[in-house]
């Protein structure tokens, strides 16, 4: 018999060596997230995963799954911390939708529709983040970068290359290029790169895309992200 | 026989914005017709009435780029029972908002080569402000313009005395 944990009063089955996220996911159970993705070593940067375990808060993006566990995970307690994880997020940055490529794609704005995000509640800081087209391929808008670390994630670990990192601490932390200039340009990232199609939001975009797909039929347009199967996600 | 329900008092008024959140209400189409029995305008662009009286419920669409957008809006909430931020501008400072990286001087200068100087301007504010930064509101439909499906469920809610709920599809930032 498999090893269980019990999750909203469902008991989710998992096997030794996953995460809470993980084994939710796996059962068909939608835990929101960010930074975490299939395909790379759990982050925990975002908090967004967060759920109560035995009464404590814990990212299950790095949570390791036991037996026993009591989880909560839709409950409107974790919702509203959601919610303001999302708010703080879109404040941080320069997020405006309506001019950016990847909207309806972006998981950011996706899980904003989820968890009814309607007002940013906090002030914003409008920061100063010029824009990278430097690369005849490839365009970077720093104002989205919600610090997730995937792109720098799937370019040292799938690509090989090292093109991103981040640097600084704390609130003035961003996001780097690799190359002595400090311009895409002059890095040997290629379109076709892990670390381009990884972002889920708009700060690694292919130029010459833009809006192919019309506005009101993207991925997030047709259905909430909790209700996409993970391997349909953008 | 029961006496004939009074209608809701809306004001609707376009701030820092591109009256596209006012276009997309007309967008509610013939609908727009059982509105008006429900309801009575007060200030908008659509009476061009020029002050706002006592209201149910007050409107805004755009955010604030002058002090005279701050001055419609105080107006607005000292009259409007439940105020409600219209789109994109009204909730974040949508695209005025984009140049609130940059010096006002330079933004005017560049446009116009010197400070535009009359009287009638109302005086450019250094950046530009989502509505609640300056007053409470009780309500935000997002949306770059909110659909109108958006407006029609919030207006057909408020209007029952329900709570407005939004559900997938109408909730948008683009």
């Amino acid at each position: 018999m498999s090893k269980t944990f019990t999750m909203d009063e469902r008991e989710i089955p998992f096997v030794e060596g996953q995460t809470v996220m993980q084994a939710a996911l796996a059962d068909g159970v939608y835990v929101p997230h960010l930074c975490a993705h299939p395909e790379f070593k759990p982050h925990g940067s975002c908090r967004v995963c967060t759920v109560k375990v035995n009464g404590r808060h814990a990212a299950s993006c790095t949570l390791a799954a036991r037996e026993g566990l009591v989880v909560e995970n839709q409950t409107a307690e974790l919702r509203e911390l959601r919610r303001e994880l999302v708010q703080l997020l879109f404040v941080e940055g320069n997020h405006f939708c309506p001019s950016c490529e990847k909207s309806g794609d972006c998981k950011l704005q996706a899980l904003g529709y989820e968890l009814e995000v309607k007002t940013l509640h906090f002030t914003q800081l409008f920061p100063d983040r010029p824009v990278d087209a430097s690369h005849p391929d490839l365009m970077l808008d720093f104002n989205r970068c919600i610090l997730c670390e995937l792109c720098v994630r799937a370019s040292a670990e799938v690509d090989g290359r090292h093109v991103f990192a981040l640097s600084g601490r704390g609130i003035d932390k961003h996001l780097i290029v690799n190359s002595e200039s400090g311009r895409l340009a002059d890095t040997s990232i290629a379109a076709t790169d892990t670390a381009v199609s990884v972002c889920p939001v708009g700060v690694i975009l292919k130029k010459g895309r833009g809006f192919r797909v019309p506005i009101g039929q993207r991925t997030y347009d047709a259905a909430p992200i909790s209700a996409m199967p993970e391997g349909k996600k953008p | 026989m029961s006496a004939p329900k009074r209608k809701l008092k809306v004001a609707t008024t376009s701030l820092a914005g591109c009256f596209g959140c006012h276009m997309s209400l007309l967008d509610i189409d013939e609908r727009i017709l059982k509105l008006l029995e429900l309801v009575e305008l007060d200030r908008s662009p659509l009476t061009d009435i020029k002050h706002c009286g006592p209201c149910d419920l007050g409107l805004v669409e755009g955010g604030l780029c002058n002090a005279e957008n701050v001055h419609v809006l105080r107006e607005f909430r000292k009259q409007c029972k439940v105020l409600v931020a219209v789109g994109a501008c009204a909730i974040n400072g949508g695209l005025p908002a984009q140049r609130n990286h940059l010096d006002v001087r330079e933004c005017l200068t560049s446009v116009y080569r010197t400070v535009p100087n009359d009287p009638e301007l109302p005086l450019p504010l250094d950046h530009v402000h989502p509505i609640n930064d300056v007053v409470r509101i009780d309500y935000s439909l997002p949306g770059c313009p909110p659909p109108a499906d958006a407006l029609w469920q919030f207006l057909t809610d408020f209007i029952a005395g329900r709570t407005p709920s939004l559900g997938h599809g109408l909730i948008h930032y683009d």
